[in-house]
């Protein structure tokens, strides 16, 4: 039986999932930007992060009055509780989407300390477990879901073999600091997107099945 | 280990219809049991058969067994007096007899030849307080209760099981003739009664059953398609039947 709350559930799914778009755009553009060295691909950065910060206040609106209204069990129960935690993941997902924009314009105006070998390892990855987040959330696929937490400690490895390699550039030359300190603050921030990536992960896998993955409280399948 | 109720491979026939179909089900002690499901789904008749009510009915069957602390109350020589005094029932609509206030409560007490006027009077009181209803009748008790309101009412009927001293009290959606605030008042009760009382209710309100009980159990054309935790089953019920049901897809 279609009930109406279904359709008030498949819009609000829908302004969740343009929200996903608006910032997996976000993370492709700054990382192109990066990679590229085209500082102008970073132009509509700031307009969407605004986007995505006014989308956020109204998800969280609508999930308030869909709780409140129609008080959702089980699976819509589960759904709800899901749009309002990837609201808030996504919110910070622009904004790290920013922060990198912002170190990728200070970083191009310098000359490149060398070829970047472990950097775009760690943006396909990151930037793929993003992507694929959103997939599964829209799928509600729990195998893509547990695929996406597998690969999390990857991008950390990557991340501090970064940190490693710049630090002893930093050691060396003194004068590397400013750009190797930036990439450093890069992959800090990509290592976060990854993260929010897995948190979206967790939320599929609950909203699916309703087990709760968070810091191992029950194992993966 | 025995429980207070156990109900084993319970079917029950009206005639030839089969109403309650291998139903199993056990109440541990001091919790509130819900039973949800459509109508004719036969939660009102499982209720029943906790205390032998349907007996009244012409035509039914019931094979299977409940057992009240280990004693299969479908035995042969089980007493149905003491049965009901140990198990009692609340229905929808509050049914005080056209007696005062007081009366009422001591009706149970009266008719087990209990004579002590001062002992009455302590009961009285006690099972009012715990009906939550004292403040509100002290200085009416020898009011008709048919004048009172139907929140009242209904409290009073369950002040009366309480002056018994039941161990179970079967609840057979004592809310619908409620309003909301009303309601409010008996599930609060409810939640107090439970601390000494098992409690397993047959409601329609699935918000009822979602906020007082501990216990929840899904019927379906006279099967019980789940039995579990409340919490589990408003958040992650294990049958799609449920979740159609409760999600309000079903039908």
């Amino acid at each position: 039986m279609e009930r109406h709350f279904d359709e008030e559930l498949t819009a609000l799914k829908n302004q969740i999932l343009e929200m996903g778009a608006i910032t997996e755009r976000m993370v492709s553009d700054v990382l192109k930007a990066l990679m590229e060295r085209d500082g102008s691909i970073l132009k509509s950065i700031e307009e969407n992060e605004n986007t995505v910060n006014r989308m956020q206040m109204e998800i969280d609106e609508c999930c308030l009055k869909l709780i409140a209204l129609h008080q959702p069990t089980a699976n819509d129960l589960r759904l709800l509780m899901g749009v309002s935690k990837i609201n808030a993941e996504l919110e910070r997902v622009g904004d790290h989407a920013l922060n990198i924009s912002k170190l990728v314009t200070a970083i191009i105006e310098h000359e490149q300390l060398k070829p970047f070998i472990d950097l775009p390892k760690m943006v396909e990855i990151a930037r793929g477990m993003f992507k694929e987040s959103l997939r599964a959330f829209v799928e509600l696929d729990v195998d893509k879901a547990t695929s996406i937490l597998l690969r999390d400690d990857q991008v950390d490895e990557l991340r501090n073999k970064i940190v490693d390699e710049l630090i002893q550039f930093m050691c060396g030359d003194s004068s590397t600091v400013q750009v190797a300190l930036r990439i450093i603050l890069l992959a800090n921030n990509l290592e976060k997107i990854a993260d929010h990536a897995t948190n979206i992960a967790e939320v599929v896998i609950f909203v699916a099945q309703g087990k709760d993955i968070r810091h191992h409280a029950e194992p993966l399948t | 280990m025995t429980h207070k109720i156990d109900i084993k491979n319970l079917n029950l026939y009206y005639d030839e219809f089969h109403a309650l179909k291998s139903v199993n089900m056990v109440v541990g002690e001091k919790n509130i049991i819900a039973l949800i499901g459509p109508s004719g789904c036969g939660k009102s008749t499982l209720l029943r058969t906790i205390n032998r009510m349907n007996d009244l009915i012409e035509g039914v069957r019931i094979t299977g067994e409940v057992f009240l602390d280990g004693n299969n109350i479908y035995d042969p020589g089980m007493d149905l007096y003491e049965l009901r005094k140990r198990v009692g029932m609340v229905f929808q609509r509050p049914n005080p007899f056209a007696k005062s206030v007081s009366e009422n409560v001591a009706f149970g007490l009266r008719v087990a030849q209990f004579k002590n006027k001062k002992k009455i009077a302590e009961i009285v009181e006690r099972s009012l307080r715990a009906a939550g209803l004292w403040d509100e009748l002290k200085d009416k008790l020898n009011r008709p209760a048919l004048d009172l309101p139907l929140y009242q009412q209904q409290r009073l009927c369950i002040a009366r099981l309480l002056a018994v001293e039941p161990e179970v009290i079967l609840m057979d959606e004592p809310c619908s003739a409620l309003d909301p605030i009303a309601t409010m008042k008996i599930e609060e009760m409810m939640v107090e009664l439970k601390r000494n009382y098992n409690i397993i209710i047959v409601t329609h309100n699935m918000q009822q059953a979602a906020r007082v009980s501990d216990l929840c159990g899904y019927m379906l054309l006279g099967e019980m398609i789940e039995f579990n935790k409340t919490s589990e089953i408003f958040t992650n019920p294990r049958d799609k039947r449920t979740q159609d049901y409760i999600t309000g897809r079903f039908g």
